[in-house]
């Protein structure tokens, strides 16, 4: 069994030890063991990585191919670069941080504990993932079990909520379809035979027309996933409503499929198409950035707030691949990184406010700087890293981002660009009048004053997150080194 | 003639000492003194299922009349294999409904006799033989759909059932009379060497396709399928929207893919359009049904509006997806209807609303809804997704996309009302809940092969590639 296959078995043999559970107490350490197993395999990986790199220089490497329907020339082909290997680890630890933020979870809990890993088994098949059918699969797998994890365990309008998040992304992943099958029917071009394998079509110069056709379809199908503007709808409803673990697993890793799919495939298979549509794109991710700030600025729930947050960062993510150029390439990825822990942490705190106060309406907080200093604190420290305050991860990626958009001369990038810059200080606003709001100030309602602190199994998910944050911040330059190399091979396919 | 030749036939022969034996059972043995007969028919059934396997050569009989291949004996097979499926789900039924009433042996009787309509049918080498399964095949299911005697819709729907048979069953003799009359022959091998694009021939042909749209139920012959649904038995609307529309199906694709194939620019159109039709028609139909065989009436009929996409194709990648999806829907559906079943029978519940809070009390049965949904609705890792996958495929291999876009709209359009479902079961809780119960044996057994078939038919590739082999004999 190789090192990678093991990251979609392994959560699938969770979930059947999970299956035989009973109870909240067996079902949580099974799930914690997974948890742990995974975090542990991630990490192993990275070490892996980082040692075969030295020797290896393939784009992929720890590769592995076979053969599933024959006729059709599907595989299960597997591989990673340092991209897939730096997503993966945030993968496991959002999910290890997650399943100890659910640790109470009290109404069917080995049901929430199995949809979890089969999300997360998803992801990390999605992400080790070369051949596009494999890939497609994987993505609806990490998709659906969004609708039972909202539907059931959420809070507010989870029904609707659960059906919009669910029809919207598979919606999106139905339009993917059409893409993925005009890139396989179009891989013929070079006189080879069909295929799915991404690094086999990207030798092929597929036709000029098709590619202008099915690169809208392939971006929109994927850029749905990672909140491109107006298809962002689902995204603060569905965080608003579902639970703790599942916001912090949604808007943490899921939503990075979007930006991964869309420079894995969509970009680095259909370069003419990336090169002809850019700007039409850049116009919409340029309005996401901007829009979902703006709105931030305008909600009291603390969930919304965070989630239209989450479309200006992820906004961002897009932005900056559209600009088609190595530093804002890297740019986004940090970023994609760096707003996984970031808003993960930020579900989770406000995971731990809710169950303190059972309200998030920051009009009706104050003063819980006086009271939970702790989990207050932190949540200052994620505001910081948020708006981008050198030092942490946020920083480094905006710094990125905004660079390598400046590479790009000509009239409209520079506009497109200085609209997106502009956001960053509406991000102040809204991060620093939450903090004013909710933490400093007088405590608004007497029964606030007695508040539990933070227990054990919360801080160790609060450390978790906040570890790679501060990490990235202050020595992002090994991190960044392996994402540069991963790059160049699909920014030269695009340029 | 020898003797070897009528191995040929072993499946429809098997069958029709099979129903024999009913019939004569049912004449012999004295009413008072029958014990149950369902442990005898599922057993006989079982054996004929098994003896189908065994391996079978390519050939035809009388003339050319009934013709069998590597592809027509393994859809065969499939069918012994829902019906057998579809049997251990109704054997409760029987036993405590229909046996009762003394009326046990009739009913297999009908439902075998349906059976070996479909064999013929789908074995025709001619148009007579052809018509004459199509009529075997249906007849007896009317009598079937009226079965509860004492409801009112039972009857309703059985004639129903029986006046809309008839008449697209005249209407395509009609349609195979005037191809008769522009290429002289009714032989299959003989029409398609002279066989041209003439309006006589388009006329004939869109009357003949009728007769078959009908069977399928595809938009605008979909009218019955709603009320017929609601009223029969559920294991005849079971029966109805697995067996047969999958036979059915399956012959429509044999005969636009090789005597047809010359109208190929006719029917190429015709499809598409349908398709479209069946496809949003069954759809948004679904969405506002509150009874769960109403709402699997109309989801079964998009179903069939997607398998027009692989019929499009005329290619043996059509030909493989159309059988390789059929097969997962016959799976897919038999076991959603199974559950529906099982709760019909212990609680007579048959509402959607009525499944709200089935996850807290009937686990196992609720998790069997969820794969037969999702797999109806495409979502992988279950066999649907294979399915759909690969007819979508099929279709844009054909440079459909525009069609290939507008079923994927539609893919969407069902997940809604599939989730639906899913959110009666496991979302909410529910005043009052199905009660607790277990099945009986033979039931469980009928979902623990359906659960087995929609897991394993999409993920075990070899399964795929052999169909896709098999397909080659048509092209």
């Amino acid at each position: 069994m190789d090192i990678l296959s093991l990251f979609v078995l392994v959560p699938v043999l969770v979930v059947a030890l999970l299956a035989l559970t009973t109870g909240l107490k067996q079902a949580r350490l099974v799930a914690l063991a997974g948890g742990l197993l995974q975090f542990g395999m991630a990490v192993n990986l990275l070490f892996a990585y980082l040692q075969e790199r030295a020797v290896n220089d393939a784009i992929f490497v720890f590769t592995r191919d076979i053969v599933w329907f024959k006729q059709l020339n599907i595989h299960y082909s597997i591989g990673v670069d340092g991209i897939s290997v730096a997503l993966l680890l945030l993968t496991a630890i959002i999910l290890l941080a997650g399943i100890f933020i659910s640790w109470k979870i009290d109404d069917l809990p080995k049901e929430f504990f199995i949809s979890l890993l089969v999300l997360a088994t998803g992801v990390y098949g999605f992400f080790i993932s070369i051949d596009l059918f494999t890939m497609f699969l994987f993505y609806e797998i990490a998709v659906i079990p969004m609708y039972l994890l909202i539907g059931i365990w959420g809070s507010g309008p989870k029904e609707y909520s659960a059906m919009k998040l669910t029809l919207m992304l598979m919606g999106a992943s139905a339009v993917l379809l059409v893409g993925i099958l005009g890139i396989y029917f179009n891989s013929i071009a070079g006189g080879g035979a069909l295929t799915f394998n991404i690094l086999e079509i990207a030798n092929v110069n597929i036709p000029y027309e098709a590619q202008l056709l099915f690169f809208p379809l392939t971006f929109v199908g994927f850029a749905v996933l990672g909140a491109l503007f107006p298809f962002h709808t689902w995204s603060p409803d569905g965080h608003a409503s579902a639970p703790t673990a599942v916001s912090m697993l949604h808007a943490g890793v899921l939503m990075k499929l979007g930006g991964y799919g869309v420079f894995r495939v969509a970009m680095f298979l259909l370069p003419a198409g990336a090169l002809e549509w850019s700007w039409f794109f850049i116009i919409l991710s340029a309005i996401g950035v901007i829009y979902g700030a703006f709105a931030a600025i305008r909600q009291t729930d603390l969930k919304y707030i965070n989630a239209y947050s989450s479309v200006s960062h992820l906004g961002m993510v897009l932005f900056a691949l559209l600009m088609l150029n190595k530093t804002a390439w890297n740019g986004a990825i940090l970023q994609s990184l760096s707003h996984g822990f970031m808003t993960a942490l930020f579900f989770a705190l406000i995971g731990m406010i809710y169950s303190r106060t059972h309200t998030r309406d920051i009009t009706r907080l104050g003063g819980l700087l006086k009271v939970i200093p702790f989990i207050s604190a932190i949540y200052v420290i994620a505001g910081l890293a948020s708006l981008g305050l050198p030092g942490f991860s946020g920083f480094v990626a905006e710094m990125n981002i905004f660079v390598g958009s400046f590479q790009q001369e000509g009239l409209f990038h520079r506009v497109a660009t200085l609209v997106s810059v502009s956001a960053i200080v509406v991000t102040a606003v809204y991060i620093l009048r939450v903090v004013g709001i909710m933490l400093m100030g007088p405590v608004k309602n007497e029964e606030f004053l007695d508040l539990p602190q933070a227990t054990w199994y919360e801080t160790t998910g609060i450390l978790l997150l906040l570890l790679p944050i501060v990490g990235i911040g202050v020595a992002p330059l090994w991190l960044s080194d392996m994402i540069l190399k991963s790059i160049q091979p699909f920014i030269q396919a695009v340029l | 003639m020898d003797l070897n030749s009528f191995f040929l036939m072993r499946h429809e022969l098997l069958l029709l000492v099979i129903i024999l034996l009913f019939v004569t059972a049912e004449i012999v043995i004295p009413r008072k003194k029958k014990g149950s007969t369902v442990h005898l028919a599922i057993l006989l059934f079982g054996l004929h299922t098994a003896l189908g396997f065994l391996t079978l050569e390519e050939s035809s009989l009388f003339g050319g009349m009934f013709r069998t291949n590597s592809l027509i004996h393994f859809f065969k097979n499939v069918l012994n294999i829902g019906v057998l499926i579809l049997l251990l789900q109704s054997a409760d039924w029987l036993q405590k409904k229909i046996e009762k009433q003394n009326r046990g042996t009739e009913f297999f009787t009908l439902l075998f006799c349906s059976l070996l309509g479909m064999y013929f049918m789908i074995s025709a080498g001619d148009f007579l033989m052809f018509y004459i399964g199509l009529e075997l095949s249906t007849l007896p299911v009317a009598a079937l759909a009226a079965y509860e005697i004492m409801k009112r819709k039972s009857s309703e729907a059985g004639i129903k059932l029986i006046f809309s048979a008839g008449l697209a069953s005249g209407v395509s003799l009609f349609g195979i009379s005037m191809l008769y009359a522009t290429t002289g022959s009714i032989y299959f091998q003989d029409v398609i060497q002279v066989i041209t694009t003439t309006n006589l021939t388009v006329l004939g042909f869109v009357l003949f396709f009728a007769g078959l749209a009908f069977k399928i139920s595809l938009v605008p012959f979909h009218f019955w399928t709603a009320d017929v649904y609601e009223g029969a038995p559920i294991s005849v609307a079971s029966y109805l929207s697995v067996i047969s529309k999958g036979a059915a199906a399956f012959i429509l694709m044999i005969l636009l893919f090789t005597v047809l194939k010359p109208l190929m620019q006719v029917w190429e159109n015709l499809i598409y359009v349908l398709a479209l039709a069946t496809m949003f028609t069954g759809n948004l139909f679904a969405l506002r049904q509150h009874n769960m065989k109403r709402f699997l009436a109309f989801s079964s009929i998009a179903q069939a509006g997607f398998i027009l996409l692989g019929l499009i194709t005329g290619t043996q990648l059509g030909t493989a997806t159309v059988v390789y999806f059929v097969m997962i829907y016959i799976f897919s559906n038999l076991a959603a209807f199974g559950v529906v079943q099982a709760i019909s029978q212990k609680t007579g519940k048959e509402n959607i609303v009525d499944y709200e809070g089935l996850y807290r009390t009937n686990p196992r049965l609720s998790l069997v809804m969820l794969l037969a949904l999702f797999s109806l609705a495409g979502i992988p890792p279950v066999a649907g997704f294979f399915g759909k996958f690969f007819l979508f495929t099929a279709a844009a291999s054909e440079g459909y996309y525009l069609l290939v876009f507008l079923a994927v709209v539609n893919v969407t359009i069902s997940l809604y009302y599939y989730l639906l479902v899913v959110r009666a079961i496991f979302l909410r809780r529910g005043d009052n809940p199905v009660p607790h119960f277990s099945n009986q044996l033979y039931m469980r057994l009928g979902l623990a092969f359906t659960v087995i078939g929609i897991l394993v038919l999409g993920l075990y590739s070899p399964l795929y590639d052999y169909i896709y082999e098999l397909s080659g004999v048509f092209n």
